[in-house]
């Protein structure tokens, strides 16, 4: 019983931390682009976590009891997970092109390749 | 060709979703239901699946995919530390920055796009395939790095894995 | 037995869903709060497999599954709107 608890506490204090931290920075950081960063990067890493501490939970009770809705548990919240890694970068993707697209220039940029490009394209 | 592609796949996820509901393994019922079920949606689907997708069904490639988890895995481990830092310290340079790929395929454009998302420091805003090109907002950019050269400093090792996994 | 950690930090999650409804509710343009949308709902994700295994139903991670897949298709939505109809 231990040091699978231990392990799930393990689990469950990462995806804390980078849950929060990823709200977090929707507050710090000072445009759409940014906040994109840590919202994405640090919401997917700690719900790898969550998944991965229910996964932890689930198996060592299906050790205990023998009972197969563990098992299920499982492999439906590996299913959540895979679900969640191939929609979110391709979420923050579409809306940071939306957010270039319809005018939100990034703050504080030394650099925006993007715009002159788009630029090039209408001369 | 393609229907096969996609009644594999949906009957994997059958049995994956099914798995444990009567005991630990699958009943007679479920594995025929799973296959109707299977067989109507490759049949729906095979359209749209297309004639590239039986790449898919080549058991090296699984492999390389399991190969490729830990990489990926690693690279968000150091991505969310370097955001931590950032969230703390507050300290950033950003930008959008024009990175040459050499790459060919859709897939490996995807596969490099979502990886470079979800890595360190670096989100991409669009994909260009006709000038070879992604275009990359950088959250701090080193001195000097304005116009990189070529992809290694954006993306690490994340280049080869995508020309390998798209082929 | 376990079950109260993983419903204590589903209500951490919870808190943490909170600070991006505030992002939703004063962000100054659009995007921000497409971001903000974006954040809750990997947040809600979060917190349905968690109380799944607090609950001890795996019906909860179902419903997960699928508020995903959905969340995604809205956010892309949200997206294209924003951009100005498909190019």
């Amino acid at each position: 019983m231990s040091w699978v608890n231990y392990l799930i506490y393990a689990f469950l204090a990462v995806n804390i931390t980078f849950n929060l931290l990823g709200s977090i920075a929707l507050h710090r950081f000072p445009d759409v682009y940014t906040r994109l960063h840590g919202a994405t990067k640090c919401t997917t890493f700690g719900t790898i976590f969550a998944v991965f501490a229910v996964a932890a939970h689930a198996l060592y009770q299906l050790h205990v009891t023998g009972d197969a809705k563990y098992l299920q548990m499982t492999l439906h919240s590996f299913v959540a997970l895979i679900a969640l890694l191939l929609t979110n970068p391709v979420g923050a993707h579409a809306i940071a092109k939306a957010a270039h697209l319809s005018g939100y220039k990034p703050a504080k940029a030394v650099i925006d390749a993007y715009e002159e490009k788009l630029g090039g394209g209408k001369e | 060709m393609p229907f096969i592609v996609a009644f594999v796949f949906a009957y994997i996820l059958w049995l994956v979703l099914t798995a444990g509901t009567n005991g630990l393994l699958w009943s007679s019922q479920e594995l025929i239901a799973g296959l109707i079920f299977a067989g109507i949606i490759g049949y729906a689907t095979k359209d749209i699946v297309g004639e590239k997708s039986t790449r898919f069904l080549n058991p090296i490639r699984w492999l390389e995919w399991i190969a490729y988890a830990p990489v990926l895995f690693w690279g968000m481990v150091k991505a969310n530390f370097h955001v931590a830092w950032l969230v703390i310290t507050g300290r950033i340079r950003p930008g959008i920055v024009r990175v040459p790929v050499d790459l060919e395929e859709d897939a490996q454009y995807t596969i490099l796009g979502n990886s470079i998302t979800l890595t360190p420091g670096t989100l991409t805003i669009d994909a260009c395939p006709e000038e070879k090109a992604l275009y990359v907002h950088w959250i701090d950019i080193p001195k000097g790095m304005e116009k990189p050269e070529s992809s290694e400093p954006v993306s690490g090792p994340f280049e080869k894995w995508a020309r390998r996994l798209g082929k | 037995m376990i079950e109260p950690v993983f419903f204590y930090s589903a209500l951490i999650i919870s808190f943490a869903a909170f600070l991006a409804i505030l992002r939703i509710l004063l962000g100054p343009s659009v995007p921000d709060r497409v971001v903000g949308v974006d954040t809750l709902n990997t947040l809600v994700v979060a917190a349905m497999v968690l109380l799944g295994a607090a609950y001890d139903r795996t019906i909860y991670i179902d419903i997960a599954i699928v508020y995903a897949l959905l969340s995604y298709i809205g956010t892309l939505i949200i997206a294209r709107y924003l951009q100005g109809g498909l190019e």
